[in-house]
């Protein structure tokens, strides 16, 4: 059983993503959740790692992301971090806790992305805090697996 | 790795950072959302009361708080459900002569931790999902509630106070023709 604070986050996200996609303009509700993700993000790794060392570089923060701040936020790490060194970086979770909840099988797939939005904006406004402007976008294919990726915006 | 530093935070307290600050841009997204002020108040008590919907059913797993045998039981499971999730214990009290209405005074917020009120959202209730959680998870047991603020510390008062007014007990609604 998850610890009881996580509940209840789990549980105001999913109040957030339902206010917002049942809303009169839900075509705005994707960059809506997105950038409630953002302004988390970006406020909440400043806090985070304010007892950190200096980075060495993007990978460093890449990898803080996963092992650091995933666990913080999810409870565990990333599964799987991959990288072309320039400046795309895949990363794998098999159990990514806000599809958990979600029957698996291919019946409720369609509604993964909603789910996801928030954490792509929460991984963009952190990365944005430590130096790195991205764009950050997800893909689900079996839930509750999910895999986001991060296109670093060079220049 | 060489971080060891950051393993001496404690776990409880970043979840419990995490969720005031997506609390806090979930209210800023709102307030940009819906001009009127009246507004955001009533969408923040309608996400606590789906929340509060939901919430019951953990508290009732983890806890196993038993049977509410009067309105005192009830503002105790109250109080254990604050210091379940929220980290913090608020103090019951201001019972009505009738025992039918008690304050929660809970110091410190936590969701107001970062959180300063500008002058023109003076009739923001910015935690309104307090009393709409508390409103959601009695309902599910079969009690309803009048739940709102009735002094918050954003605002210049000393405490923050929600108030708690019992109204009925609800029955079981059995679908007609199959009593």
């Amino acid at each position: 059983m998850s610890a009881a604070e996580d509940v209840l986050f789990e549980l105001l996200h999913m109040e957030i993503v339902k206010t917002f996609t049942d809303s009169k303009d839900k075509d705005d509700a994707a960059s809506k959740l997105e950038y409630i993700g953002f302004t988390t993000g970006y406020r909440f790794v400043e806090r985070a790692t304010r007892e950190t060392n200096r980075f060495k570089d993007e990978l460093d923060i890449m990898k803080y992301i996963c092992k650091v701040f995933w666990v913080s936020v999810f409870k565990k790490e990333i599964d799987n971090l991959r990288t072309n060194h320039q400046g795309v970086y895949v990363l794998n979770d098999n159990n990514f806790r806000f599809l958990t909840r979600i029957s698996s099988g291919k019946q409720y797939l369609q509604y993964a992305p909603r789910f996801v939005t928030f954490t792509c904006g929460l991984i963009r406004g952190s990365l944005a805090n430590l130096g790195i402007n991205c764009v950050v976008t997800a893909e689900v294919s079996h839930l509750p697996a999910c895999k986001f990726q991060v296109q670093v915006q060079r220049g | 790795m060489s971080r060891q530093n950051l393993r001496a935070i404690d776990p409880k307290k970043v979840s419990g950072e995490l969720f005031t600050l997506t609390y806090g841009s979930l209210v800023a997204q709102l307030l940009k959302d819906y001009e009127n002020v009246e507004e955001v108040n009533r969408q923040l008590e309608r996400i606590g009361y789906n929340i509060g919907m939901r919430l019951i059913e953990d508290f009732l797993a983890r806890a196993n708080p038993g049977r509410c045998y009067d309105f005192r039981d009830t503002a105790d499971k109250i109080q254990q459900a604050f210091k379940l999730y929220l980290g913090v214990s608020p103090s019951i009290g201001s019972w009505s002569p009738g025992g039918d209405e008690f304050s929660v005074v809970l110091d410190p917020n936590p969701l107001t931790e970062f959180v300063e009120l500008p002058d023109h959202l003076q009739n923001l209730r910015y935690s309104n999902v307090l009393p709409g959680v508390i409103r959601g998870a009695a309902e599910m047991v079969q009690i309803e509630v009048l739940a709102s603020f009735i002094a918050d510390s954003l605002k210049g008062d000393n405490i923050t106070e929600i108030r708690v007014k019992f109204v009925k007990r609800l029955e079981d609604a059995v679908p007609a023709g199959e009593d």
